[in-house]
């Protein structure tokens, strides 16, 4: 195989350099050393034996990534990253974990049991030790076993001719696939997080389906605790060929400790003629604690291209974790007949922040688009939905219809709606609806005069309000995201 | 966790500002035959250097900053304007909303100066004020001093800024408390310019309407003449306890006019301001409305209507703050886009946060003629309570072919049918026009406007 | 067995129950009249814990226990029902699911198992059965889009399904013509048991002709000005309430 020797010069490549750079971090090292620098790439690069255009690459990104600035507009604050301090590489190993759970913290332990989540999986969760790598253990667990259904699976996409796989393992097998596609939807120059993560993602996924085949299962469910530490610059790329269809999951409706306090993600989505992806994400990221101390910062670059005619693209997010969510899932409807779609529900509480929305880039003709957001703040957090409609002149007779819903909790939080609705076809029909408005405390004392905690009406209702998007969810993805809606409002109020 | 605070105005930082067509706009300033009148006033001298110092140092706003994202002012300041001097020009037709032969309270500007000979200010209730500013600077120093500058602050918008440094005439209304002004109070705004060049003016209004007064003010801004015209205005709006004021402005200037205006308006507890502007003319124009709702059970309304075509460039962006409980807001635009005419409707709704039980509503719609037609809405909700009822609607699209098809087969011919349909679709918001003999005037100017579309 | 006792009850500041008293048995079926204005929702949102409305003084006993202490879902759970004279709408809660969260919400509460997906359906189908209802009802977000007569038949198949020992109805009539009216009667009247006591709060008799009480109270400026058998209310219905001291022009 080619990459091979080009792995082997581009290792020698880094260490010849090392004088040039003044680098002098052994190649064999675990860790990075702090900072972000034109050799810490080229160290990501090689560690990961990766071919020179993918260096290059890379490379360019860095180079545009130092002449930009964080942006500014979201309605989020958060006091200064300093970018030089942190390590951009860790190889992955095994951390320090609990010996059982007696040993994990009791609240995360209450969140997995009210989400119903199996005493097996929890462990792995939590990161008790002996439960990943290769112990009998996990071999023998018949409910949740990841490495027998990996396998099993694996074999039968691999027959489909579907390749599912981490992105570093598609850049050493599908190097041509993965050149052709990777950043032509997001491209390195595009902003801030997603030109840093060119330059320096770890790892992600990477799907490919072929023509005309549909992918029989949910990708990624079965892998999610596998796929947990993927790092917190991941890269996910999915295509579509012709006639293809697939769904994916992203993410986990159980709380995960994550040490990173900065993640910034990039998927792109790429769908041919009549081709389907269906993308659901559950993110429930460490939010922070109850005063708004520490807690994720998620800004995230997501986008599909639907560049076939009759393709469609539909993204649905569950979004209640972070401290602070930045993040537009985003469709650019380029082939005739193509179809955008984007379901939301963001729950923020305490002081959460999230500025989230949609960008449906209208160019195709009749190319259309729904977008439904639902949003709800509680405690003092903030949130927005803030999204673009875009219709080209060309995309005649394109539709869109957004529906933003938000639900406030109490007097101290704020819910904003911020909509850009640009039309440059007189045959394109906008529809745009907003409201605000609160729980009503005649729905609160109906539940509760039917026997239903204050708590559970809540939760309830807010279903309620969410149901539209919540259909959307997968099935076995839908019920946990219904107890997290309640779990993630707990406190907030009376 | 800051967001900024929407009690404190937004300061300008040079992000988004283009500080080098500041010279351009200010050096006229100095070579101002005999100067500004009420020079050596100091409340008006400080008033005037605020806002030129604030414009010195920010100049024109650009399309970097988040509220002129789709009205770009960059030629504006390569043009070099000349401030328009007092004309004595004879006007031959004045705009009116009266019947033929009706007379009443009116005052005429004229680029930006007030003509005596063109107003009239009898027949007003006893108390009422209604004159030129720059005679209203000596006579009435501590009124104009307490108002004037203080919702339109010289920091807050950089054209404001320039309006303040240029601040010399404009119409001054007060409405002592409790009285009642049945006719309508006519404001005529009439651009002259001067053939071959590029004139500037900036004039102020200030209307005051106090404790449980009422008025109706018509504002007809007309061009006439050649050249380039720019008009600045800045209007300043006190509405009082339990006051109403409607305030009604038909925007018809020329083809080469520039027309920037903002509104800035404070409604007392249970007051009313009902505001409606209906534009059909100027190369570019934009009106910035701000109403704040700053007592209890206040009212606001904001609407409007727009017909645009050609090559014009037609900006709505409105705010309403609702800073106190119980306030209602209401606001229905509707606009119509034809050739290669470009519209751009923002519209926010903040809720500070106490402003429980706040009411507001907001629609917009566009309709669009034409294949080069364009539209860009932005209408955002801000709310910052939570017992609050607040939704905003927002469409763009074309005429429906079903509904013209039907008219065309009933006998109807196709431009007639369009001009039937455009003018159901405004009525929507001419309606909102509480005033009957109002709503009527501008009916006749939307109505002038589709026989010429034909 | 209910006891209230000299209840008192302001809303927002203002004192609207002056001295309540009532006693109602196992399987009674009491009815409280009056005009206008006279506390008759006041007293049912009082039973079932309302915010807002302040017991400044009285008792109420519910088989023993001191029902005023109560959240209004563990009134619930005791078996307290209010049947709303304007139900609420909750969009995009379906009406099963909001059937199965409060009957488990109340098993649970009294120490039962909870029932789970298929013994719920069994029982809801038996229930709407028994009330002549539709399923289709049970697919829709809870009374939303509902017509009065759907509402008030609603209120009726929780209460079937929920099984209180006390059910206050408030002004159950209001907004039914009288085939709806005939109906949901038929439905409360099939739920009456020896187990079970209601308190019907009603402006007019119109009602009591098809819920017929074994007693009825006047209530009339926040007290009970009279008592009796079920004559009372024709009397009411003759003379209105005037010689109660209340001027009606209903």
């Amino acid at each position: 195989m080619a990459a091979q020797p080009e792995t082997i010069d581009q290792v020698r490549a880094v260490t010849e350099q090392k004088y040039k750079y003044g680098f002098t971090t052994d190649i064999e090292a675990e860790v990075a050393p702090k900072g972000l620098n034109e050799d810490i790439v080229r160290f990501i690069s090689a560690k990961k034996g990766e071919p020179e255009w993918l260096l290059e690459w890379r490379l360019k990104a860095f180079r545009v990534w130092q002449t930009m600035e964080e942006p500014q507009w979201a309605a989020v604050s958060f006091p200064p990253i300093d970018y030089q301090d942190a390590h951009y590489y860790a190889a992955p190993k095994k951390k320090e974990g609990p010996k059982s759970l007696d040993e994990v913290d009791p609240e995360l332990l209450k969140t997995y049991e009210k989400l119903g989540i199996p005493l097996r999986e929890q462990e792995i969760l939590a990161g008790v030790e002996g439960t990943e790598g290769k112990t009998p253990a996990i071999a023998v667990d018949a409910v949740f076993d990841s490495v027998s259904v990996a396998t099993t699976f694996k074999a039968k996409l691999e027959e489909m001719g579907i390749i599912f796989c981490s992105i570093s393992e598609a850049v050493q097998k599908n190097p041509e696939l993965v050149r052709k596609y990777l950043g032509s939807v997001v491209p390195y120059t595009d902003n801030f997080y997603a030109t840093l993560n060119c330059a320096v993602f770890t790892d992600g996924s990477f799907v490919y389906i072929p023509k005309g085949v549909r992918c029989p299962m949910e990708l990624s469910t079965y892998f999610r605790i596998n796929q947990a530490n993927t790092g917190q610059f991941e890269r996910t790329l999915i295509i579509a060929d012709e006639g293809a269809c697939v769904s994916y999951l992203e993410g986990c409706t159980a709380p995960k400790r994550d040490e990173n306090q900065l993640h910034a993600a990039v998927v792109e989505l790429v769908a041919m003629d009549d081709a389907t992806i269906k993308y659901s994400t559950v993110q429930n990221w460490y939010p922070g604690n109850e005063d708004g101390v520490g807690g994720i910062y998620n800004f995230v670059t997501k986008r599909g291209a639907c560049r076939g005619r009759n393709s469609k693209i539909s993204w649905t997010q569950v979004e209640t974790g972070s401290a602070i969510t930045w993040k537009y899932p985003s469709c650019i409807l380029q082939g005739d007949n193509s179809v955008g779609e984007f379901y939301s529900v963001a729950i923020t509480n305490n002081f959460q922040q999230a500025d989230t929305g949609t960008k449906m880039i209208h160019i195709g003709k009749n190319t259309r688009s729904t977008i439904v957001s639902k949003g709800i703040s509680a405690g003092r957090a903030q949130q927005t939905y803030r999204g673009l409609v875009k219709i080209l002149p060309k995309a005649e007779g394109a539709r869109n219809h957004t529906q933003c819903d938000s639900l406030l909790i109490g007097d101290q939080c704020g819910a904003h709606t911020v909509p850009y609705i640009e039309s440059r076809n007189r045959s394109a029909r906008i529809e745009h609806e907003a409201t605000t408005a609160k729980i009503s405390e005649d729905q609160l004392f109906y539940c509760r005069q039917r026997g239903i905690s204050e708590e559970d009406a809540v939760s309830l209702i807010v279903n309620g309000f969410c149901k539209e998007v919540l259909k959307e969810l997968p099935m076995e993805f839908a019920v946990e995201a219904q107890k997290l809606v309640g779990i993630s409002l707990e406190g907030s109020v009376g | 966790m800051s967001n900024p605070s929407p009690l404190q105005p937004m300061t300008y930082s040079t992000r988004g500002a283009d500080p080098a067509t500041a010279p351009g706009f200010l050096a006229p300033l100095d070579a101002l035959p005999g100067g500004l009148p009420g020079a050596g006033l100091p409340w008006l001298d400080d008033l005037r250097s605020a806002g030129r110092e604030r414009f010195a140092a920010v100049g024109l706003p650009t399309i970097r900053n988040e509220s002129w994202r789709y009205t770009n002012l960059r030629d504006l300041g390569k043009v070099g304007f000349e401030p328009a001097g007092a004309s004595a020009a004879a006007i031959d037709l004045l705009p009116t909303v009266r019947a033929a032969g009706e007379s009443g309270p009116r005052l005429v500007f004229v680029d930006g100066r007030f003509r005596a000979d063109l107003s009239a200010t009898a027949g007003l209730p006893a108390g009422v004020e209604l004159l030129g500013l720059a005679d209203a600077f000596a006579s009435h120093g501590e009124l104009l001093a307490a108002h004037l500058g203080r919702l339109a602050a010289a920091d807050d918008r950089p054209l404001v800024a320039l309006n303040s440094a240029y601040l010399a005439d404009g119409p001054l209304l007060r409405v002592p408390a409790g009285v009642q002004v049945d006719q309508p109070v006519e404001l005529v705004f009439v651009s002259v310019g001067t053939e071959g060049a590029a004139t500037a003016r900036h004039p102020r209004s200030l209307l005051i309407v106090e404790a449980g007064a009422r008025a109706v003010v018509v504002e007809h801004h007309v061009g006439q003449g050649a050249g380039t015209t720019l008009a600045n205005h800045v209007t300043e709006v006190f509405v009082g306890e339990g006051a109403t004021l409607h305030h009604y402005k038909a925007q018809r200037e020329g083809a080469a006019a520039v027309h920037l205006a903002h509104i800035a308006a404070t409604v007392a507890t249970g007051g009313c301001y009902d505001n409606y502007i209906l534009t059909t003319g100027g190369r570019l124009s934009r009106n910035e409305v701000v109403s704040r709702l700053d007592g209890t059970e206040a009212r606001t309304h904001v609407s409007g209507g727009y017909l645009v075509r050609g090559n014009q460039h037609v900006d709505t962006t409105t705010v309403i703050v609702h800073a106190q409980p119980n306030g209602t807001s209401r606001e229905v635009y509707k606009g119509v886009i034809g050739d290669s005419a470009r519209a751009v409707f923002q519209g926010k709704i903040t809720v500070c946060p106490g402003a429980q039980k706040t009411d507001g509503y907001q629609l917009n719609r566009a309709l669009l003629l034409s294949d080069t037609a364009e539209i860009d809405s932005k209408p955002e909700l801000e709310i910052h309570a939570d017992d609050v009822k607040c939704s905003h609607g927002c469409t763009a699209g074309e005429l429906d072919d079903d509904a013209l098809f039907y008219l065309r087969a009933r006998g109807i011919d196709r431009d007639t049918a369009q001009g039937l349909l455009i003018g159901a679709f405004l009525a929507e918001s001419l309606e909102e026009i509480a005033e009957e003999s109002i709503r009527d005037a501008f009916q006749r100017i939307v109505s002038g406007w589709l026989e010429e579309q034909k | 067995m209910i006891e209230i006792k000299n209840l008192h009850a302001t809303v927002d500041g203002k004192e609207i129950l002056k001295g309540v008293d009532l006693t109602i048995r196992p399987g009674e079926v009491h009815a409280i009249m009056g005009p206008n204005g006279a506390g008759k929702s006041t007293l049912s949102y009082v039973l079932a814990g309302r915010d807002g409305y302040e017991v400044t003084e009285g008792s109420v006993s519910f088989y023993g226990k001191d029902l005023l202490a109560m959240e209004p879902e563990e009134r619930a759970a005791e078996g307290v029902f209010l049947a709303f004279q304007y139900p609420v709408e909750i969009p995009g809660v379906g009406n099963t699911t909001f059937l199965k969260t409060a009957i488990n919400a109340i098993r649970k509460h009294r120490g039962e198992k909870e029932l789970d997906a298929m013994q719920f359906l069994k029982l809801i189908r038996e229930k709407t059965k028994a009330l002549g209802m539709s399923d289709e009802m049970l697919k829709r977000a809870v009374n939303v889009g509902f017509s009065g007569g759907e509402k008030k038949r609603n209120e009726t198949l929780q209460m079937a399904v929920l099984e209180p020992r006390f059910a206050v109805l408030d002004e159950t009539d209001s907004g039914l013509d009288i085939d709806a009216l005939k109906i949901v009667a038929e439905g409360v009247n099939a739920l009456r048991s020896p187990e079970r006591s209601m308190l019907v709060i009603t402006h007019y008799q119109r009602l009591l002709d098809y819920i017929v009480p074994d007693h009825v109270h006047v209530l009339a400026a926040g007290r009970i000005v009279k008592s009796g058998g079920k004559e009372l209310a024709l009397e009411l219905e003759k003379n209105g309430y005037r010689d109660f001291g209340v001027n009606e022009a209903a």
